[in-house]
């Protein structure tokens, strides 16, 4: 009976003196962090992909609330609904901002863009291209290994094997921006996702002259200027041998898509024509 | 025979066209001049469109500090000033002159007889040399003037000429050696008077002791000394000469040494320490150590520029491989396409499956042959369809032999892992600045592993990390 009482006693006043001290360090050393971080974390989809341009989701968070503006910050796979939730947190008025994806600008796929070398060194478009400008005859074009697949956290992107180019899942694609990044010839970017997905563009970087460039891919844009002529809208501009559709002046109606001669412009996710159902 | 500590492999030389004769290669009807032939800025042109130019006339200037000027190789006119598609497929800027013979600058004796009286002063030769546009011939193309004009914190005793070719299938520098002997000893004596020292040490691998026995025969007629000594004493060339040419303290010194055969030995650092035993310091150039390393292509061009008024107009090539019908030796001027080149030594065989520009260790595979020979060409090699095949890649086995191989004592396995998954900050604390290229990982690895890919990529990227960070 002794015993127990005695261990009580010193066990519990033990217990006492350690919440005491504990208490005065913890209020000494106390670090203040603003609640406001955790619940703006909280709201941010925690991919940690980079794609707002901070370390990842944390510090995005905490340059928000640092800062209390948003003005230059945006999380682009969270969107403009997670950016509300984020500006009601902070109490300031949302940046509304056009929802993106990437588009690849190359659509020379193997069948129409014939190889006139076999690259045998690492399958890494990164090192291929420190290497040379490719196995076909364009130096434009994509390489093909892949490095943009890897650089995707959503798995929104996969290579085709049968045309050699990659393919983007538009609803997975958040417009992080890492395969932009992860493309040694810059051949994937941001683009306006459109209403419904809808949207025209050249898929060609080729600044070849036409014939060289009509000669290494039979889909080539040969900057034959067609489309410019063609536009209502004023919204094709060609520089240095290569068409580029202008996106705010762009109304889709795709009149350039019917002239182009090497089929170079895209238009995606538009409903089926009928009399082409036929 | 003397050699470096570190490393290094053993690959059979297959000099198949040792000791051919050097054969000029004929003029072709356009030659292009890139004007990024050299390591620096690229040059600026100086002529117009429908310019008439005569050979061995500058066409476009020095762009900078570290950058040569270009020289044209014919006479001609200046069809267009545009660009070109290099031998990789990327497209560079050039001067593309029609091609109508080969009449020379005034003032240039092109095929002159040797001449050895050079009573220049230093800073008038370093002119000469900038003017002329040498750049280093051994492959690295760095303009030869920056480097005869070390720090002046550092004190140069000893000029290191690299007759090495340590390179397998490359011969042209042991040909130029065996042909113009006088020339290339007389090269040397200039670039001793350009950096005002009086010891020059000539590093020859023991594959090419005839080059080595030559060139020693020639120092001693240069000093007058009677023939009739050596066979008297019935001793060998090599001894007789160290015994006279190490009393003489007023002349300027110069020794031919013999070293036994192992790559990378024609590496900067490797010469000079297999050479003198001093040690480059971690990330110092030679001059830190008292050197200046030049390659024996670069001793001839600077005799050419210097003597005869010559600018670097012609390069030595060696067109080879196992199945190339004339495997041989070729003075080539610049501009002039490497299919012409090819032809020379019979075309291109059927079976090839790979053309090198330069050796088999550290040449470049070329994706196509329509581009012009420039300052950077130093060999063709052929390889047929077996040879160039990939081998299968295999796992890493942690064998250790790519670090017991690397010359710069690296670990390559590691940097090679973490190139493939982009650690670059680890491959910076790694040292992978220090990593010359040689290749002896990739050669001696068992796996079949593409070690220096991997790490030459790192290696970009961390030198680019450095730049962007120093330049914060």
């Amino acid at each position: 009976m002794n015993i127990i009482v005695t261990s009580l006693v010193v066990l519990g006043s033990i217990a006492i003196i350690a919440a005491v001290i504990l208490f005065l360090v913890a209020r000494k050393f106390a670090v203040y962090e603003d609640p406001l971080i955790d619940q703006v974390a909280e709201v941010l989809p925690g991919a940690n992909c980079g794609g707002c341009g901070y370390a990842g989701c944390r510090a995005f968070a905490e340059n928000c609330v640092k800062t209390g503006k948003l003005e230059r910050d945006y999380c682009p796979v969270g969107g403009t609904d997670v950016m509300k939730r984020v500006a009601a947190l902070l109490g300031v008025e949302a940046q509304a901002s056009e929802p993106k994806v990437a588009v690849l600008l190359c659509n020379g796929s193997s069948a129409c863009r014939p190889k006139l070398t076999t690259y045998t060194g690492v399958k890494k478009c990164s090192i291929a291209h420190t290497t040379y400008a490719g196995e076909t005859g364009c130096k434009f074009g994509c390489i093909g290994f892949g490095d943009c697949q890897v650089a995707c956290a959503f798995d929104a992107l996969h290579i085709d094997p049968t045309t050699g180019l990659p393919v983007i899942d538009e609803d997975k694609c958040t417009a992080c921006g890492a395969c932009t990044k992860a493309c040694p010839k810059l051949l994937l970017q941001l683009r306006k996702k459109g209403p419904k997905g809808r949207k025209v563009y050249v898929a060609c970087k080729s600044q070849d002259k036409g014939a060289i460039a009509k000669k290494a891919c039979a889909n080539a844009c040969i900057g034959c200027s067609k489309c410019v002529k063609e536009c209502p809208f004023e919204a094709i501009t060609v520089t240095n041998n290569v068409a580029y559709i202008d996106d705010t002046k762009c109304r889709l109606c795709r009149k350039c898509v019917a002239v182009c001669p090497t089929g170079a412009i895209h238009a995606v996710n538009f409903p089926v024509k009928k009399d082409e159902n036929v | 025979m003397k050699t470096f500590s570190l490393g290094g492999i053993h690959p059979h030389d297959n000099k198949l066209s040792a000791r051919k004769p050097f054969k000029v290669v004929a003029l072709p009807d356009v030659a292009i001049f890139p004007l990024e032939q050299h390591i620096g800025a690229p040059a600026k042109p100086i002529v117009a469109v429908g310019d008439k130019v005569l050979a061995g006339q500058m066409i476009a200037e020095a762009g900078g500090f570290v950058s040569a000027p270009v020289h044209s190789s014919v006479s001609g006119t200046v069809q267009k000033i545009a660009t070109f598609t290099d031998g990789w497929g990327f497209d560079k800027m050039a001067i593309h002159i029609k091609v109508e013979g080969s009449e020379w600058v005034e003032n240039i004796q092109a095929n002159s007889e040797l001449r050895t009286e050079c009573n220049l002063s230093s800073e008038e030769i370093i002119k000469k040399i900038a003017d002329a546009g040498i750049v280093g011939l051994g492959g690295a193309c760095f303009p030869t003037q920056v480097k005869l004009m070390p720090p002046k914190d550092m004190s140069v005793d000893t000029l290191i000429i690299n007759a090495v070719e340590c390179e397998p299938y490359l011969t042209h520098n042991h040909q130029l050696m065996l042909e113009k002997p006088a020339e290339v000893l007389m090269g040397v004596r200039i670039l001793m008077q350009a950096l005002n020292i009086k010891k020059a040490i000539i590093g020859i691998e023991a594959n090419k002791m005839d080059a080595v026995e030559l060139l020693k025969g020639e120092l001693i007629k240069e000093k007058g000394e009677c023939q009739h000594k050596v066979s008297a004493k019935n001793t060998s060339v090599t001894e007789s000469v160290d015994v006279l040419l190490t009393d003489r303290e007023k002349v300027p010194e110069v020794n031919v040494v013999p070293l036994k055969l192992k790559y990378p030995q024609g590496g900067e650092k490797q010469l000079i320490e297999a050479l003198t035993g001093r040690k480059v310091p971690n990330g110092g150039i030679p001059a830190a150590v008292g050197c200046v390393v030049q390659n024996v292509g670069t001793a001839f061009a600077v005799y050419e520029a210097v003597q005869l008024n010559k600018p670097l107009v012609e390069v030595m090539m060696t067109v080879t491989g196992p199945s190339v019908t004339n495997p041989g030796n070729f003075i080539v001027r610049i501009g002039t396409p490497i299919e012409k080149v090819l032809e020379m030594a019979g075309g291109i065989p059927a079976d090839t499956g790979k053309i090198i520009g330069g050796g088999p260790m550290m040449g470049k595979t070329y994706s196509h042959t329509n581009h012009p020979v420039s300052k950077r060409s130093s060999g063709l090699l052929l390889l047929p369809n077996d040879m160039a095949a990939p081998l299968e890649e295999k796992n890493c086995i942690r064998c250790g032999k790519c670090v017991q191989n690397c010359p710069m004592g690296l670990a390559p396995y590691l940097l090679a892992t973490q190139g493939e998954m982009a650690l670059w900050d680890d491959m910076e604390q790694e040292q992978v600045a220090n990593c010359i290229e040689c290749g002896c990982c990739t050669f001696t690895c068992p796996s079949n592993r593409p070690l220096l890919d991997y790490i030459r990529y790192g290696k970009q990227t961390v030198m680019a990390n450095i730049r962007a960070r120093a330049s914060k």
